[in-house]
């Protein structure tokens, strides 16, 4: 019978709890940068000329359809190649940032495209002007739609971001790598680890889910 | 000593492809069969069953793969298996596609209507018989899209067994950049691989899709 041994990870549960933080503070970051990149490609894919939306949809395509662990090789072995040296949590940061606004590019679109043209017509017939109804009549109701896609795909960018932790990013993931080293109670780091995660999980869809009733419930509030 | 990158390269990692095929089809075979028994758990009207199936897809779906990957590698020490990134690959992918792909054919099952369920009570047929005759035929049509959309999921996802040491793909990759140092080629070979595997699954998704919600919304 294997004897657990949960003892060094308990003590080194300060550790991992530093690694948990930069994790939350990566993919958050990477959600915030990402959904600016995310809302401009969406934007000229909607009405930019067609070699911009050429360029959007080749950039979402190529990303969605490549594993993340590649993208992350790809930019963190390629870059110092052309002179571009990226400690490797800046270069974590950017590939999660390339990787959400693919997908994050897709659920805005979606987004966008759920807006009917008696809206933008009304928003006109107002008075409003052309920057205006982008703002208050497509991208607010826009965004109010697609905030549960993006609420769980910023969960999954959490999850994936353990990823980073092969190019030695310092994340909750590449802790447990450390902390697995040094006591060789694997099974029992993993445990730990993945229960964070989990508790993560959790934690970020609570709070999603509370700030979806207090800001989106409908009929919406000033 | 660093030698350049060549044609030979390509091919060499043009022959990874067959493993991480092989991956994914063991992971997609053992998953649908997995996902077909949590998907009739979760729609049961058995309560426990129902729990019990949500608790699996919410920890497969709330812990990242690689984790269900070192957990799976490491712990089969713990049960006096050998450790082997064959099996441990094949098992962990197996139970992440189960809780998926038990997921989405949920939301398939639930699609049927009630009143199909209804009717075959009615005509006297049970569990096995409604089930086999009546709700999956039509269940199975609305989900082959979002299938093969996971599909392409799948297939991305065999590239983290690298991490585990199963030579696929993505450490043919790594092997070959060690040798060449070209990071750009490398990768970018690796990445257009994944593509010509996984762009022609996403496009079939997506129109399928359209398709199957033009012929719906009428």
């Amino acid at each position: 019978m294997y004897d657990f041994n949960f003892a060094p990870v308990f003590a080194a549960m300060d550790q991992l709890l530093i690694g948990a933080w930069v994790t939350v503070k990566l993919s958050a970051a990477a959600m915030a940068i990402g959904l600016v990149v995310s809302i401009i490609c969406a934007v000229a894919k909607a009405s930019g000329p067609r070699p911009v939306r050429f360029l959007v949809d080749g950039y979402i395509e190529v990303i969605r359809n490549t594993p993340f662990l590649v993208q992350i090789f790809f930019l963190y072995f390629g870059l110092p190649t052309i002179g571009l040296r990226l400690d490797p949590n800046s270069a974590a940061l950017l590939a999660l940032v390339v990787n959400f606004g693919a997908y994050g590019t897709e659920i805005i679109r979606a987004g966008i495209e759920s807006i009917t043209k008696g809206q933008i017509e009304a928003g006109t017939a107002l008075g409003l002007s052309r920057l205006q109804i982008y703002r208050y009549v497509v991208m607010k109701p826009a965004l109010r739609t697609v905030y549960p896609s993006l609420t769980s795909q910023f969960i999954y960018l959490m999850l994936t971001s353990s990823v980073v932790s092969v190019i030695s990013a310092t994340d909750l993931a590449a802790a447990g790598n450390d902390l697995q080293s040094q006591t060789f109670a694997s099974f029992e780091v993993y445990l730990v680890v993945t229960a964070i995660y989990l508790a993560l999980a959790v934690g970020f869809s609570v709070i999603f889910a509370a700030i979806e009733r207090a800001a989106f419930t409908y009929p919406m509030s000033r | 000593m660093i030698r350049p990158f060549g044609f030979n390269d390509i091919i060499l990692i043009a022959e990874a492809i067959r493993w991480t095929l092989a991956l994914s089809a063991i992971a997609f075979a053992g998953g649908a069969v997995g996902g077909l028994l949590i998907a009739l758990a979760r729609t049961s009207d058995t309560r426990w069953l129902r729990t019990a199936s949500m608790l699996f897809i919410r920890l497969f779906q709330g812990t990242p793969l690689l984790m269900q990957l070192f957990l799976v590698f490491f712990g089969m020490n713990i049960f006096g298996l050998p450790i082997n990134p064959w099996l441990a690959a094949s098992l962990a992918l197996t139970l992440h596609a189960s809780a998926f792909l038990g997921e989405i054919w949920r939301g398939c099952i639930e699609a049927v209507p009630l009143g199909q369920r209804e009717a075959a009570t009615a005509l006297g047929l049970h569990y096995y018989d409604r089930m086999t005759s009546v709700i999956l035929p039509q269940a199975a049509r609305i989900s082959v899209a979002p299938t093969v959309g996971f599909l392409v999921q799948l297939i991305k996802g065999t590239s983290l067994a690298s991490i585990i040491g199963f030579t696929e793909l993505t450490r043919t990759g790594q092997i070959v950049n060690n040798a060449t140092f070209s990071p750009f080629q490398v990768f970018g070979t690796v990445a257009v691989f994944y593509f010509i595997l996984c762009w022609p699954l996403s496009l079939t998704a997506r129109r399928m899709e359209i398709r199957f919600s033009r012929a719906t919304t009428r």
